[in-house]
């Protein structure tokens, strides 16, 4: 048994989705199934249905601020500001110097250079105009950093680059330094501002894997038999992260303590992905959490709609939890596309709510259920009702084959 | 350009940067910086506008020049003259 100044717990929450800019806006759309992935138009490329975030932009910043940063920093500051309210922090609370920003990204700086392209081709490439701003805004730590400047924090921060499973390493990464002691807080999450590459979608559509739909809230699908790719997203979701002992003696509101993690790799291939290596990945998870498949109330999949991604996590899935009949499975992206380095985080905090309200959300847009995606327990179309839910394991895998899993347990004292 | 449109044109690009900033009590004769909330990037933004609207090249041993509105003026009056 970890003292309690091993153990790492989640008091604070602060996301923008393309649903929602609050937690409890996004569990009650989660709850109810409500798409607002749209249409969008990208440069050279064209339409794509995707998820876009509204949120109060200048909330925590100024305009001037937000112009001369990247959208991955104006998200950001906006999650770390919101996540420090929902834990109740004033911002000088912790120590300025020992409060680490952890940020998973699959990507950064993609937009921007696209953007300086295209800038200085309306000068005929003459190098001259592009801009100062290029490697300020492009460094990877670029988000952590906006939000540093914004909240005043002198500790550490850094971006984890982990594809898709960033927003999981982030949180494990928050997680090791508190248990080491290098700080007394941690802002760890996720942040995509992917919807601003056009690169991103034509790399994605050339690959076969971008999901389209005529209604584009019916795009993403995961599980469905006419499944047909990914529905790009962009969003942020950053967590407080406190050590137990410190969470208790300032009476934080504890929204769950993160168990156990696991991270491997396929060491196998680029893009495609690999159940055996995903089922290793959570049997890590559970066993760092000394839990059994069984113990396990609800799995949020990382499935993004893909033909094999999703049969990959059915097959790594159902060779551990075959005979778990108390463990139900659902998918955030289904509702909100694949928020990318936001995904993981997103979609476990759409989860949380689960430990207060006893409903786990449902996954939509599966019409006609791919055999081979056959799970028991899978939760379609509408939320399920079910008593006593204390245990989330939150899969996030990435491209060049690398693999997450979160395990969230209640807290009860 | 004459003197007051090269005065505009200064702050037009500013506003730009900033669209809260605050010329009422703007000094011509003291450094925009000391007066504005701009840092060094933002002062690459007015060179970088000079040059996308009017093709200025400013060699950055001139950028001091480029302090105060008034300094602004005198420096780009000749450059703009037929602007």
């Amino acid at each position: 048994m970890l003292s309690d100044n091993q153990r790492v717990v989640i008091t604070g929450v602060g996301l923008v989705s393309p649903n929602a800019s609050h937690l409890s806006e996004y569990r009650e759309k989660l709850l109810r199934g409500q798409s607002e992935i749209q249409r969008i138009d990208l440069r050279y490329f064209g339409s794509a249905p995707a998820g876009i975030c509204t949120f109060e932009e200048t909330r925590y910043r100024k305009k001037k601020e937000n112009k001369k940063g990247t959208r991955a920093g104006c998200i950001g500051v906006y999650c770390a500001h919101e996540a420090l309210k929902d834990a109740g922090l004033a911002d000088d609370f912790y120590r300025k110097d020992r409060t680490g920003v952890y940020i998973g990204l699959t990507e950064h700086g993609t937009v921007e250079t696209e953007n300086e392209i295209y800038n200085i081709k309306g000068y005929d490439y003459d190098v001259s105009y592009w801009t100062h701003h290029h490697n300020p805004r492009t460094v990877l730590n670029n988000p952590a950093g906006e939000i540093t400047m914004s909240l005043g924090i002198t500790g550490p921060h850094y971006s984890i680059g982990a594809a898709c499973a960033a927003g999981n390493a982030s949180l494990i990464q928050g997680l090791q330094m508190l248990r080491l002691g290098d700080v007394d807080m941690a802002i760890a999450g996720g942040i995509s501002e992917s919807t601003g590459s056009f690169g991103i979608f034509a790399s994605f559509k050339a690959q076969g894997a971008l999901g389209e739909a005529d209604d584009p809230t019916k795009a993403c699908r995961p599980f469905d038999i006419n499944r047909n790719g990914i529905v790009v997203s962009e969003g942020g979701c950053l967590y407080i992260l406190e050590t137990l002992d410190k969470a208790l003696a300032r009476g934080a509101t504890i929204q769950g303590e993160i168990v156990g993690y696991g991270m491997n790799s396929d060491a196998k291939d680029l893009v495609l992905p690999f159940g055996e290596r995903q089922a290793e990945c959570m049997q890590l998870a559970l066993d760092r959490a000394g839990l059994e498949p069984d113990d396990v109330d609800i799995i949020s999949t990382h499935a993004t709609g893909t033909k094999q991604g999703d049969i990959e996590e059915c097959k790594a899935i159902r060779s551990l939890f075959a005979t778990s009949s108390n463990t139900y499975i659902n998918n955030t992206k289904s509702i909100i596309g694949h928020a990318m380095g936001a995904a993981g985080v997103l979609e476990l905090a759409g989860n949380l709510g689960s430990f207060r309200d006893g409903l786990i959300h449902p996954t939509i847009n599966v019409d006609e259920l791919d055999p081979s995606c056959h799970l028991d327990n899978l939760v379609l179309d509408k939320a399920v009702k079910r008593e006593n839910i204390t245990t989330i394991l939150n899969n996030s895998f990435g491209m060049v084959g690398i693999n997450s899993t979160i395990i969230v347990h209640k807290y009860s004292g | 350009m004459t003197r007051n449109d090269i005065k505009d044109l200064i702050l037009e690009i500013i506003e730009d940067i900033d669209d809260e900033a605050d010329f009422d009590s703007l000094d011509p004769d003291q450094p925009l910086r000391d007066q504005l909330d701009l840092d060094s990037m933002d002062f690459l933004d007015i060179v970088m506008e000079l040059r996308k609207r009017h093709k200025l090249q400013i060699p950055e041993e001139d950028y001091p020049q480029l302090a105060t509105l008034t300094s602004c003026t005198n420096y780009l009056e000749p450059l703009l003259k037929e602007a």
